[in-house]
């Protein structure tokens, strides 16, 4: 209740407010709190004490036994870390290359092409096709290709990116056509250029999506080389088939819970601490897909 | 061509875009006009420009939500891999008829449409009660450190979740059964005990969710007019009476909204909660299966692919009936908030 000095009268109601909003956001924390504390939890007391708030004997076995060895580890954030750039640099080209033209009033396709788009966010064909056409139309089951398509183009990112760029004063454009400027250019040398918060915030939203995707990995990756993060920490915890694969040696310093737990904050704490850090961004873009 | 575009490049500087916008003088206001004539002429060639910046756009639409429509016809083949898509033989409905036949597919209908109208009711209060909170101490700083850690969950992927989930539930030294522990309370094994999933799902959704969906209601709230309340407060309400007779009235708008547009997906359930949280467990498949669990399940593990494909084209047939009537009723209530 450090805010309460800085502020002259506190009113019953704010005083319930910040009660309540304080403990709601402990909510919020503790848990991940939880996965923390128990990753410097020596695996002898927790396996005798339990899941503690804080560590009954603080221990760093966990964290020395994943660095001594951390190839899975690395493995897993640079093919994360690459598909997240690889797609989101794509994504976001490829949906303003498409919201741009279906903006354009003078556009004659506009119409038609946007109810193209449009259409497939109520009606789609589901898992099963999908599966079908990834595994054995387009062969790209098991590859990074099967990680990289799913949220290349996401429609709803399209209807927000579209909204935006209608409000380009026609004038700008015209001025451009003027000097010669054909469509392509026009795109790239303007409408990009003074869209980028735009952008940002839906470059912004396609990185969560490709950073804590664990699912597409679920449906098409077979080769450990290839895990994503979010699902090398899903393939511990299913059956710890990553790390039992290894050659462990007969006196193994940790039990998998604390090791469980230190992969987790090693695979999920500095991207979560970097979204935290653009979460303005983020929220611009949560809230303009909320309301429209 | 391109030089024809451009006879004002040189010197002159009424092709300014502001110029053009002021344009107060006749002839001006003329040369606008025939610059805007001669860009019309362009037509032809600004839509081919326009049709190739779209078309990788559009070519990945086509593939991956066009060509996968044609995979709905797996739901009426017995699918061999062997044969193929279009090698399979068809079965008419007898997907459908085993689907509904063998009864397994009600529960999982059952727990989709209850658990979602559960989270959504929950959700909606929870988030309505957040912001009207945050905007009674709107100004206070502190107040931005309550914004960013309800917020921060939206970051944490499911995976995670089940991580610290396991942490509270587990047998083997969950926080939760401590506790049962200390109060003299038998512990309960979570993970086999379907009766109490309902609940743990609500608040794993809520713990994700709640925070980011009080945005809208946020921004809807510091949009209401000041006056209001100060005239609620000179006739002497109550804060409570604020709430209650301004506030809420004046938020039902965007509540309806909201609603109306969630139940046009309430067919769809949230893959991450129901497959993450209670880690696929078959014990509690009676109350946390749901259509999305149900068509993974059976694509991969059963290896029924007709089965699976049927209750996807089920659940796409009845999700965009129930989108296209609820954008209908948006469209009455409010046209402008209305999806199309």
């Amino acid at each position: 209740m450090i805010a309460l000095r800085t502020v002259r009268r506190v009113t019953p109601v704010q005083l319930i407010a910040h009660t309540v909003l304080a403990l709601l956001s402990l909510a919020c924390l503790l848990p991940l709190w939880l996965i923390v504390s128990a990753s410097f939890t020596d695996d002898r007391a927790l396996a005798r004490s339990g899941f503690r708030l804080w560590p009954q004997d603080w221990s760093l076995t966990a964290y020395q036994y994943i660095l001594t060895d951390p190839d899975q580890l690395l493995r897993s954030y640079l093919v994360t870390s690459v598909v997240t750039v690889v797609g989101v640099t794509l994504g976001v080209l490829m949906t303003a290359g498409l919201a741009w033209p279906l903006a354009r009033k003078d556009f004659a396709l506009s119409r038609p092409l946007s109810f193209f788009v449009f259409f497939t966010m109520l009606f789609n064909g589901g898992l099963v096709p999908y599966y079908l056409l990834v595994t054995r139309y387009l062969q790209i089951g098991n590859s990074i290709l099967a990680l990289l398509v799913p949220f290349l183009v996401v429609p709803f990112y399209v209807l927000i990116l579209r909204t935006y760029f209608a409000q380009i004063p026609q004038d700008l454009l015209d001025a451009a056509a003027i000097d010669g400027a054909g469509e392509v250019r026009m795109f790239f040398s303007i409408v990009l250029p003074i869209s980028r918060p735009a952008l940002a915030t839906i470059g912004l939203l396609l990185a969560l999506l490709y950073w804590n995707d664990w699912q597409t990995a679920l449906y098409f990756i077979r080769d450990p080389q290839l895990y994503p993060l979010q699902y090398l920490l899903y393939a511990i915890l299913e059956n710890a088939r990553v790390l039992a694969a290894r050659p462990t040696s007969v006196s193994t310093p940790v039990s998998s819970i604390p090791l469980q737990m230190a992969m987790a904050v090693l695979a999920t704490g500095p991207a979560a601490l970097a979204f935290l850090f653009f979460q303005k961004h983020l929220v611009r873009g949560i809230s303009i897909g909320a309301i429209k | 061509m391109i030089d024809e575009t451009r006879p004002h490049a040189s010197g002159e500087q009424v092709a300014v875009p502001g110029s053009l916008r002021v344009a107060a003088e006749p002839w001006q206001r003329r040369l606008a006009t025939g610059l805007r004539a001669r860009l019309g002429g362009r037509r032809a060639r600004t839509t081919l420009g326009l049709l190739l910046l779209a078309a990788p756009g559009l070519l990945y639409i086509f593939v991956f939500k066009y060509v996968t429509l044609i995979g709905i016809v797996v739901a009426f083949k017995r699918y061999r891999t062997v044969d193929g898509l279009l090698g399979s033989p068809w079965v008419g409905f007898e997907n459908f008829r085993f689907m509904f036949g063998t009864g397994a597919i009600w529960p999982v209908i059952r727990n989709t449409v209850a658990l979602n109208l559960l989270f959504l009711m929950a959700s909606t209060v929870v988030s309505l009660t957040i912001a009207i909170l945050i905007a009674e101490i709107y100004r206070q700083r502190v107040t931005r450190v309550y914004q960013t850690t309800l917020f921060f969950p939206q970051f944490i992927s499911w995976v995670l979740v089940s991580y610290f989930v396991y942490a509270l539930l587990s047998t083997e030294g969950g926080i939760i059964n401590g506790l049962l522990r200390q109060f003299g309370i038998e512990p309960i094994s979570w993970y086999t005990s379907p009766q109490y999933w309902p609940l743990i799902l609500l608040l794993a959704a809520l713990w994700k969710g709640a925070g980011a969906g009080s945005l809208l209601y946020l921004a809807a709230l510091l949009g209401i007019d000041p006056q209001y309340y100060e005239a609620a407060r000179i006739d002497g309400a109550n804060k409570w009476q604020e709430i209650r007779y301004i506030t809420l009235p004046l938020l039902v708008p965007v509540i309806v909204i909201q609603l109306l547009i969630a139940i046009g997906f309430i067919f769809n359930a949230d893959f991450g909660l129901f497959y993450q949280v209670p880690r696929n467990n078959a014990a509690l498949y009676p109350v946390t299966d749901v259509l999305d669990t149900f068509v993974f399940r059976s694509l991969t593990t059963v290896g029924n692919v007709g089965m699976a494909a049927a209750a996807g084209l089920l659940q796409a047939t009845v999700g965009f009936a129930l989108v296209l009537a609820s954008n209908w009723l948006v469209r009455r209530w409010n046209p402008e908030r209305s999806l199309f």
